[in-house]
């Protein structure tokens, strides 16, 4: 066990070191290329045997991603932002042919204009292919999801693509102290990668993604989403074994409870900026507050169960989003929403878009403001987003 | 009669969801990826014997891969595929296949 | 390879009864490429004609291991499929089996970042000039005047780029043209890039019956005739020499071309060309000429 400090990427490439990754494709973009520079250094320093490969474009990154997992290697790549929406194509092809592939989002507002900072609209944008996605809060918890997404998505029981999402520079370019298993301990359990569902060998003739009755098409798409069922169980299961395992904690599977079972208030939300609303939670339960945070780490497979439970006695719900749908409402509050049903009343609050900075006076603010609403029975606001934009002289107290 | 998924047993779901996916995602190699010919064909080669000097060119040039060709044996057409399209009577150096309506 | 050999195959390439029109020439070349290349090959196919003619699930029709994969990413694709090979020590050869609309326009960039990166992959464009799964419109390799969906009238008005001669300046280290009229110029061809590793480039000429608008028994015929017309040059370039191939060196002698009129009178997308056009084509395949004349002098190895 080695502690170290280390930025949100060089974590992330310290866990693409400990997997055994065999190729790698990198195309450059701000915020995550300190990733594949990282993996560069590693590969002509002998210290990861991968083929390194630079691409000409994201498309192709994961195109090529595909290829070598298609043939049975482990491979891995990184993107953010517009990379991702290069390869949206390609995200559909690798989720469809169920290959376990690992990528790491580095969470990056989309243009225009062009911005470097971050918001959640990438890796939300994408929730609907089929690629477990999760969330990292903590640089600690990035190395902890990288390394356990190659063991969920290579599972019999998942053989699904796995994103693990950071924050661009909150947590990417961010150093914190990160404690790492020793290389020996994690092959034990991180065994090499079997060639499955399928490996494209010489020899052995069969075509994959030939044309079919629709009938296929759609048994294809079931399969998946049962396969993505089952990568509930399967991401419980590892949390608590890789704790167990390496002596590290379990943050609690698809979501991390901080006070919010019991609490009369709740507070849902996910990212790095979770940890200012921890502040603000702390700060709000001194005052007498009964609310809690329950944070959201897996966003697909969605947590609906834990989110359920969680508000059975709960007054009322506040999702805090980093991300909208134009034409509704904030994503995470649209999925809570569904989640949850008319049984509780839900508030959706829009901030941070663009990598607007949120710290934990804001968030006291937007959950005080929140606790007040419902206690004085003004709810009916509630209905429509409210967008936190405090410098544009909308006052939340 | 719709179906509702709630996972009993994982292990035992994964592992047969897998070979279920196996057999649906992949493809293997047959003749008649589109089915038999049937009636559309509208002309069908015809060898003549006395003339074919067993040279193969037809053969090599089959896009169907339906002339069976043995060196320097004589070329036999599989009816079942053949769509007559009519390169093997084009190529022929010795004009030893006739293209005739199908019918006849 | 000897027609022995070929007919002695276990692999057969293409199998029977797919879906493909008939007198279609990707079935012939991939006969050929299935035959040479043998139980070394795995096949990317990206979207196109060659996608649908591989049949419908659960049947196949070419008995070599394939994936589909999306109208661009086929170079990448199998640069991939190769690396892992490499890695897990298997020998194969990645061959990406591609359209034109594929290689030259939308999967260009990645046709060419393979190039630069000296993939090790045999890419083979079996070009029929125009996207012809979709119902025969125009792309980047149409020639110039040709009728098709999207040029109904006037015809294409731009050039066509070479796609050869745009993998030779990305200094790989293998680069040829071939033709279905002539497998067995192609299949030695498809030999000799078996065995270089780094990335390999055969443009070879397919002529397409219904996209071209003649007759499903003339597709040889027709591709011959682009040989001897001079329209269709074939030459091979390995290790620092280009050399025009022995069936198309006659017809460097503009005078030993049969008339250009032969060969696009025979297809209705030229139906509507007048004397002028058929005379600035005859210039134009000139002038491709002299071009390519001068690239053999200079790369003589």
């Amino acid at each position: 066990m080695a502690r170290r400090v280390l930025m949100g990427n060089t974590a992330v490439a310290e866990a693409v070191r400990l997997a055994g990754v065999q190729v790698v494709t990198a195309y450059p973009i701000t915020p995550q290329t300190v990733i594949v520079e990282r993996i560069a250094e590693m590969v002509e320093r002998g210290e990861l045997k991968a083929r390194y490969i630079r691409v000409e474009s994201e498309h192709s990154a994961l195109a090529l991603v595909y290829g070598a997992a298609a043939g049975g290697a482990r491979a891995f790549t990184a993107t953010s932002s517009h990379g991702l929406l290069y390869m949206y194509e390609m995200l559909w092809w690798v989720a469809g042919s169920r290959l376990p592939i690992v990528m790491t989002v580095v969470t990056r507002s989309i243009g225009p204009p062009w911005g470097l900072h971050s918001d959640h609209h990438d890796a939300l944008t994408v929730r609907d292919i089929g690629w477990i996605i999760g969330f990292a809060s903590s640089v600690q918890e990035a190395f902890d999801m990288t390394l356990q997404a190659f063991k969920i998505s290579e599972d019999r029981r998942v053989m699904l693509p796995a994103m693990v999402a950071l924050e661009g520079f909150t947590l990417s370019h961010t150093a914190e102290s990160v404690e790492m298993p020793d290389e020996k301990s994690v092959s034990e359990w991180l065994p090499p990668r079997e060639p499955l569902p399928f490996k494209i060998e010489p020899g052995k003739a069969f075509a994959v993604g030939n044309t079919g009755p629709d009938e296929v098409t759609m048994e294809l798409k079931w399969l998946a989403w049962r396969a993505m069922e089952r990568s509930r169980f399967v991401i419980r299961e590892t949390d608590l074994e890789y704790a167990k395992r390496f002596g590290l904690r379990s943050y609690g599977g698809l979501v991390e409870d901080v006070y919010a079972k019991g609490s009369d208030y709740v507070v849902v939300a996910m990212g790095a900026w979770c940890g200012d609303l921890k502040e603000a939670v702390e700060k709000l339960r001194g005052e007498g507050y009964r609310v809690g945070l329950l944070r959201i780490r897996y966003f697909r497979p969605f947590p609906w169960e834990e989110l359920r439970e969680v508000s059975q006695s709960a007054k009322a719900v506040l999702v805090i989003d980093r991300a909208v749908s134009i034409g509704h409402r904030g994503i995470l509050g649209l999925e809570v929403s569904s989640a949850i049903g008319d049984r509780v009343p839900v508030k959706n609050v829009i901030a941070g878009i663009g990598g607007v900075d949120t710290g934990p006076e804001d968030f006291y603010s937007i959950v005080k403001t929140f606790i007040e609403e419902y206690e004085s029975g003004s709810i009916e606001g509630w209905s429509i987003p409210e967008w936190y934009m405090p410098w544009m002289g909308v006052v939340s107290k | 009669m719709g179906m509702v998924y709630k996972p009993i047993d994982p292990e035992k779901e994964g592992i047969e969801d897998l070979e279920i996916l196996s057999e649906k995602l992949l493809s293997k190699p047959s003749p008649g990826s589109a089915g038999k010919t049937g009636t559309w064909r509208l002309y069908k080669p015809r060898i003549l014997v006395d003339r074919c000097i067993k040279c193969g060119i037809c053969w090599l040039y089959c896009p169907e891969d339906t002339i069976a060709w043995f060196y320097r044996g004589l070329p036999s057409i599989n009816y079942d595929y053949c769509k007559g399209c009519g390169i093997c009577a084009n190529v022929c150096p010795v004009n030893a296949i006739e293209m005739i309506l199908e019918g006849e | 390879m000897s027609l022995q050999r070929l007919a002695l195959s276990r692999i057969r390439g293409t199998l029977p009864g797919n879906p493909a029109c008939m007198g279609c020439p990707h079935n012939i070349g991939l006969k050929i490429v299935g035959r040479v290349l043998g139980e070394r090959a795995v096949l990317v196919i990206p979207a196109g004609c060659s996608t649908i003619i591989s049949g419908f699930w659960p049947r196949e029709g070419f008995d070599l291991p394939i994936l589909h994969v999306p109208f661009a990413s086929a170079p990448a694709v199998a640069a991939g499929l190769r690396a892992s090979h490499e890695a897990s020590g298997v020998d194969s050869i990645a061959v990406v089996w591609s359209g034109d609309g594929a290689a030259a326009d939308i999967g260009f960039a990645t046709l060419s970042g393979a190039a630069v990166r000296n993939d090790d992959i045999l890419v083979i464009v079996s070009d029929n000039e125009a996207y012809m799964n979709t119902g025969i419109q125009a792309s980047g390799t149409t020639m110039w005047r040709a009728l098709t969906t999207t040029t109904p009238v006037m015809g294409k008005t731009e050039e066509r780029k070479d796609l050869a001669l745009l993998m030779l300046m990305h200094r790989v280290p293998y680069v040829a043209t071939a033709s279905i009229a002539y497998p067995n110029d192609f299949a030695a061809k498809l030999e000799k890039a078996a065995s270089i590793r780094g990335f390999r480039f055969i443009h070879l000429h397919s002529p397409c019956p219904p996209g071209w608008r003649f007759d499903s028994d003339k597709t040889v015929y027709v591709a011959k005739l682009a040989i001897e017309t001079g329209a269709w040059i074939l030459w091979e370039y390995s290790g620092g020499k280009l050399s025009i191939s022995p069936v198309s060196k006659p017809y460097a002698d503009k005078a030993k071309r049969k008339p250009l009129a032969e060969y696009l009178k025979l297809q209705g997308r030229f139906a509507h060309l007048r004397e002028e056009d058929i005379k600035a084509i005859e210039e134009k395949i000139e002038a491709n000429w002299r071009l390519l004349k001068e690239l053999e002098r200079i790369y003589s190895g």
